[in-house]
């Protein structure tokens, strides 16, 4: 039978006790973790760019970006148990995957849809990460279903008495989906170990903030429902980290969900089928760009004597090298076979 | 008479009755100076302003709902749902709701909605970017089901879609947006719902399709018409309410019988024809009916080999037409 092999995937729902080699998140970054950090958003970013470019080279059929994200989903992962917290993510979540272990190989075979891509064997779009060994659950693409899941896999945490906080990504626009409140009542019910991280950019595709919500901050739609709600500077990663590390510590001790608001920007068009020109202006999209958190985080460490213009250099040619060698290997990957099209549908 | 897309044709149809009928307003996602995904409502932001074309928040089971409402208050909403993969949360208010709202009333509210929707794949959409969720609403009792395959008759049907005191679902063939090229009367005209059209006069087997497949079905019934079969094309336009006299009339000519659609195979469209087919024109039958749709996985892959293969496409309907004419 054809299925996907993946370490850890042996039996379905299966989820390994502990993930080999974890690091666990201290309660405030230690410097080498920061220097870590730093090296994750810049691969994400590196990859992300390759991606644009391959798409407008006609090599990708399609690329959703991450860009301007990247901060606030680098603090995000490293708060968490990496491997042990459940992620169950939404299509921007470049960084966090990445931060989380899975391989930039992986993440390419997903994008040109070949054969051993591990998110879904070419079956999805690109994006759609799935990766069972860092405890990545599977993307889709109608927003929001994964609330109300991430709350099931938070319930059923709670009812097997483990220790997993899931963490569950989604953009501001997809708040206004009934899925978001009916897990959210779910998660305030039964105060679940859950964060709910929105990344806010502002943007449904074309639809800006003020068509989507009547509130000023998606942070406060969480009173509704009895449950934490911070919303931070999501463009730098300390107050990611913070926020989110005080967010899984609360979850993890029995004291319930909250909704993290991260306040970040799309770099961006929505997509690679987009053409932001017809609804942002270009100063408008001067303004965005130059909120650019990673030469802001990089700044940062600096200032702080962790980072010099031999470590940048370095990290810079290590970012490249692995996207050579990913997109190398991705490109020469064979499709998947066209069995793989046809199932199995049911599970044995 | 000129040359436009399938798309040009919605858009100038939303366009007409816009100016026509003041009660006439859109909403959905990036409908407004987006002008929509696939650009079907490009320059009507403009043109009538936020009043009338208003971007809704994310959340499509509330376009619907909303749509009902203002149906029920003297409104002619156009709701879009950017593609039909997104339908899905707003099932209950189209079946439970829009669709059971006359009947269960005793006739005093009706909901003249139109739910406008992207179709199809063969576009690299992948799992929910393709689907085909036809055969799942052309089940519903009271909602009205409407697939235009050409420029003309996209523009004549959505006019009478918006016109009609009934929910409407008007799927469009997303890869024929552009793709479909054809003439469009100028001035006022509609095409009438439930009618079906006879697109091609033929002695040897019928063939049923609508929507991007009947675009298909088209270049086949060239290509074996040079090998000297005939084929008759049925474009069903509306599957609900079916246009059972056209259906029958062709089949009765012929008695051959192909039903072609994207959709999955099992209990799809094709399944209701054959089974009309089988019940009031049992006698004429000359060869089993056939079916060629997708097949019965979860939904079109992404991977371009794994697309192709679920994708029925002109090479295979030649090779149907040819089976089925040699029976
Ligand atoms: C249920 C559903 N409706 C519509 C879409 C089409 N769509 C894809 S992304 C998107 C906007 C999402 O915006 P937001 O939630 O703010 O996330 P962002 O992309 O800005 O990160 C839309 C409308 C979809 N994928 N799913
Ligand atoms: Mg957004």
């Amino acid at each position: 039978m054809l299925k996907l092999d993946t370490a850890g995937a042996k039996d379905h729902n299966s989820h390994a006790q502990e993930h080999p080699g974890q690091a666990t998140a201290h309660s405030a970054p230690t410097p080498d973790c920061l220097v870590e950090m730093y090296e994750v958003m810049v691969r994400s970013r590196r990859l992300d760019e390759r991606c644009w470019l391959l798409h407008r080279q006609g090599r990708i059929g399609f690329h959703i970006s991450g860009i301007g994200h990247e901060a606030a989903q680098v603090g995000v992962a490293f708060a968490m148990q990496r491997g042990h917290d459940f992620l169950h993510p939404y299509y921007r979540d470049l960084a966090m995957v990445i931060a989380l272990g899975m391989p930039m190989r992986a993440i390419l075979l997903g994008s040109f849809g070949k054969q051993g891509d591990p998110s879904s064997g070419g079956r999805q779009m690109p994006n759609h990460y799935c990766y069972k060994p860092a405890s990545i659950f599977s993307v889709s693409s109608p927003v929001g279903t994964q609330l109300p899941q991430a709350a099931g896999l938070a319930l059923a945490e709670k009812l097997k008495g483990g220790n997993r906080v899931t963490v569950t990504c989604i953009g501001e626009g997809a708040t206004s989906e009934g899925d978001f409140h009916e897990a959210l009542d779910w998660a305030g019910v039964h105060r679940l170990p859950l964060v709910v991280v929105v990344e806010n950019n502002e943007y449904a595709i074309s639809v800006p903030m003020h068509l989507q919500m009547a509130v000023e901050r998606v942070a406060d739609r969480a009173a509704a429902y009895g449950i934490r709600g911070v919303s931070v500077d999501g463009l730098d990663v300390f107050a990611s980290y913070a926020a989110a590390k005080e967010a899984i510590d609360l979850a993890r001790a029995g004291a319930g969900t909250t909704l993290l608001e991260v306040r970040v920007a799309r770099i961006t068009p929505h997509s690679s089928d987009d053409n932001d020109a017809t609804y942002r202006s270009p100063e408008e999209k001067a303004r965005v760009r130059a909120q650019d958190p990673l030469p802001r985080f990089q700044k940062q460490l600096v200032e702080m004597g962790l980072l010099t213009p031999a470590m940048i250099a370095e990290i810079e040619r290590r970012a490249q090298a692995e996207v050579d060698d990913a997109l190398r290997y991705a490109e020469n990957a064979p499709y998947p076979p066209v069995e793989w099209a046809m199932g199995p549908v049911f599970a044995d | 008479m000129s040359e436009k897309t399938l798309v040009e044709g919605i858009r100038e149809a939303l366009d007409e009755e816009l100016a026509r009928d003041p009660n006439v307003f859109i909403t959905g996602t990036d409908i407004g100076p987006r002008g929509g995904v696939f650009l079907a409502t490009q320059g009507l932001y403009a043109k009538y302003g936020p009043r009338r074309i208003i971007d809704s928040p994310l959340a499509e089971s509330s376009i619907i709902g909303v749509g009902i409402g203002a149906a029920m208050n003297g409104m002619r909403p156009v709701c879009e749902i950017q593609f039909a993969d997104f339908i899905h949360p707003a099932y209950n208010q189209i079946v439970n709701e829009a669709a059971r709202m006359f009947y269960r009333s005793g006739g005093q509210y009706c909901v003249p909605l139109v739910i406008r929707c992207p179709y199809g794949g063969g576009v690299g959409g992948g799992l929910y970017h393709s689907q085909s969720v036809e055969a799942t609403f052309a089940h519903v009792p009271g909602l009205k089901v409407v697939i235009p395959s050409n420029p003309r008759d996209a523009k004549g049907l959505l006019k009478s879609a918006i016109r009609d005191n009934n929910p409407v679902l008007f799927l469009e063939p997303k890869k024929g947006y552009r793709a479909i090229k054809g003439e469009v009367p100028e001035g006022e005209y509609t095409e009438p719902l439930g009618v079906a059209k006879v697109t091609r006069a033929g002695d040897d087997i019928t063939v049923y399709a609508y929507g991007m497949m009947h675009f298909y079905c088209v270049q086949a019934a060239d290509q074996v018409a040079e090998e000297g079969i005939s084929v008759e094309l049925v474009d069903l336009r509306t599957l609900n309410p079916l246009d059972k006299a056209t259906v029958l009339q062709s089949f009765k000519k012929t008695g051959k019988a192909l039903i072609v659609y994207e959709d999955n195979r099992f209990v799809g469209f094709g399944a209701e024809i054959a089974a009309l087919l089988c019940e009031e024109a049992f006698e004429h039958m000359d060869a089993p009916i056939m079916r060629l749709a997708g097949p019965d996985v979860p939904a079109v892959p992404y991977s371009r080999p794994l697309q192709d293969w679920f994708m029925p496409d002109v090479q295979r309907i030649v090779e149907a037409m040819r089976k089925l004419a040699a029976y």
